[in-house]
């Protein structure tokens, strides 16, 4: 089977708009949540959210591809070009070689509510306007990228809920070790808005510390009350390692281990098993034992039920020594986007040598205190690191990266 | 509303929306060679039209305007026809 690198990664989230003022935000523990008066307005239980700018894209894209493109949509653009530009992939090279695109997307709310108020309202199905079928699609980001970027290789989207991106990471792994494939455009993307998380605001799952929304998202924290919903977009550039020395590309790291598995129990409530499975997969998948990873970025959302049980699952497996944390405690929780923005950010770990603080773990529950988590910013080699994602469905994604020396 | 405010408001968008430039915006431009407006873009032009100048456009309606001049005629006789 053929290695499996990451040549190029770039991000637009909620800390930051680009890698180096993400790397800036996690070593020093920058929040990127706050209120959405919108919320407020429009009676949801919890008005908090991550905090994200739209990029302008006027004058960067012609009207053409710039009209398909929703809010993730723009986002991922932005984070894909920072990953391409990384990698040293321009158009040229993509013209002359067959680059493919596989990313996590689960929801494209607003141009979906739009479309039907205009033909509701206009009886005229018409006036909706050419752009927002393609807006409106699962596949929105990787049917609009594909076309933007005149990708000619594999080209479709993920969604399993929120291990969508991780997932995509994991399939694009699988393809290139086959040799089916050599270089793949991947990533995640999440729309930040209140439409798209009415519903998911009325099952009660946010938390509605809105005291000060800095602390509202504590993953393992004992007084934790629910997740903080956010978004953005981050890309990697998965390729082989053939294929990157080949291009003398930088390579970040290698994707050595992928583990996936379903809960087949409750559609909402996670539990231990299924995460226990995924990450052994992983770590089978990788031939490594649990000694061998120096640093986990768990998923822990900041759910009372979830992180108690992948706390569960992680001391199962890797006891108590090794270290973890949660940088949603920083993002809040990037949903479709998250698989793939933490492995950027354990990257940046990893290449800063630092775990970034779980900001505002102050008490540890019964669960994790029997963890390695730290509300301050650790100083740390790391060589080899694993990143946890779940979904609602019970579905669950686990990889493996590793530095390439 | 007279034939100058009709062309007025059609190169308007046309700069504006399809970021058309204006020395391109002449009479017998051709919407496909000239301004590469595809058939995609002619949805867009019948939500500005009914957004502008206030009627429905049938898609069918559409079909025989080849140049800049046939959609100012036709809106213009529209206006007219819906006034």
């Amino acid at each position: 089977m053929k290695r499996v690198v990451i040549t190029g990664m770039g991000v637009y989230s909620t800390i930051g708009k680009n890698i180096e003022e993400v790397n800036h935000s996690l070593y020093n523990g920058v929040s990127g949540i706050g209120i959405d008066a919108k919320r407020i307005d429009d009676g949801f239980r919890s008005p908090l959210t991550g905090i994200i700018e739209r990029p302008i894209l006027k004058g960067v894209l012609p009207r053409r591809m710039r009209i398909g493109l929703p809010e993730q949509g723009e986002y991922a653009y932005v984070a894909t070009m920072e990953a391409l530009e990384m990698a040293q992939i321009d158009e040229d090279f993509r013209l002359k070689n067959e680059v493919g695109i596989l990313y996590g997307n689960d929801s494209s709310a607003v141009p979906v509510i739009n479309a039907i108020d205009i033909v509701r309202a206009k009886k005229d199905t018409t006036l909706v306007g050419s752009g927002s079928i393609f807006q409106s699609m699962n596949s929105t980001i990787t049917m609009n990228l594909s076309v933007i970027l005149k990708l000619t290789g594999v080209n479709f989207t993920i969604s399993g809920a929120c291990a969508s991106s991780s997932h995509a990471i994991g399939m694009a792994m699988v393809l290139i070790q086959q040799g089916l494939q050599d270089i793949i455009i991947c990533g995640g993307g999440q729309e930040v808005n209140a439409e798209s998380m009415g519903s998911f605001d009325g099952l009660s799952a946010f938390s509605i510390n809105t005291n000060d929304p800095t602390k509202a998202s504590r993953p393992f924290d004992r007084d934790r009350d629910g997740l903080v919903p956010s978004g953005g977009a981050a890309t990697v550039i998965v390729e082989s390692y053939e294929s990157a020395i080949k291009r003398g590309a930088p390579i970040l790291a290698e994707l050595t281990g992928y583990g996936f598995s379903s809960n087949g129990e409750h559609i909402s409530v996670p539990n231990v098993e299924g995460p226990t499975k995924s990450l052994e997969k992983a770590l089978k998948y990788a031939g490594l034992c649990a000694q061998d990873i120096d640093y986990i970025n768990a998923h822990a959302t900041s759910t009372i039920i979830g992180d108690m049980n992948e706390a569960q699952a992680l001391y199962n497996i890797f006891g108590s020594k090794t270290p973890i944390n949660s940088t949603k405690s920083m993002t809040g929780h990037e949903m479709w986007m998250c698989g793939a923005s933490e492995i950027i950010y354990s990257i940046l770990m990893m290449q800063n040598s630092y775990i970034a603080p779980t900001i505002n773990f102050e008490n540890p529950d019964e669960y994790s205190a029997k963890l390695n988590i730290s509300g301050n910013r650790i100083e740390k080699n790391i060589d080899t690191f694993l990143s946890n994602s779940f979904g609602f469905g019970g579905t669950n994604s686990t990889l493996i990266v590793k530095k390439v020396k | 509303m007279t034939k100058e405010e009709v062309i007025e408001k059609v190169d308007a968008f046309l700069i504006d929306e399809f970021e058309i430039e204006e020395d391109q915006i002449k009479p017998d431009a051709n919407f496909k060679d000239d301004l590469e407006i595809e058939s995609l873009d002619f949805v867009d032009i019948v939500v500005i039209i009914e957004r502008e100048f206030g009627f429905k456009v049938k898609g069918e309606e559409m079909t025989h305007i080849r140049q800049l001049s046939d959609l100012y005629d036709y809106i213009e006789e529209q206006v007219k026809i819906h006034s």
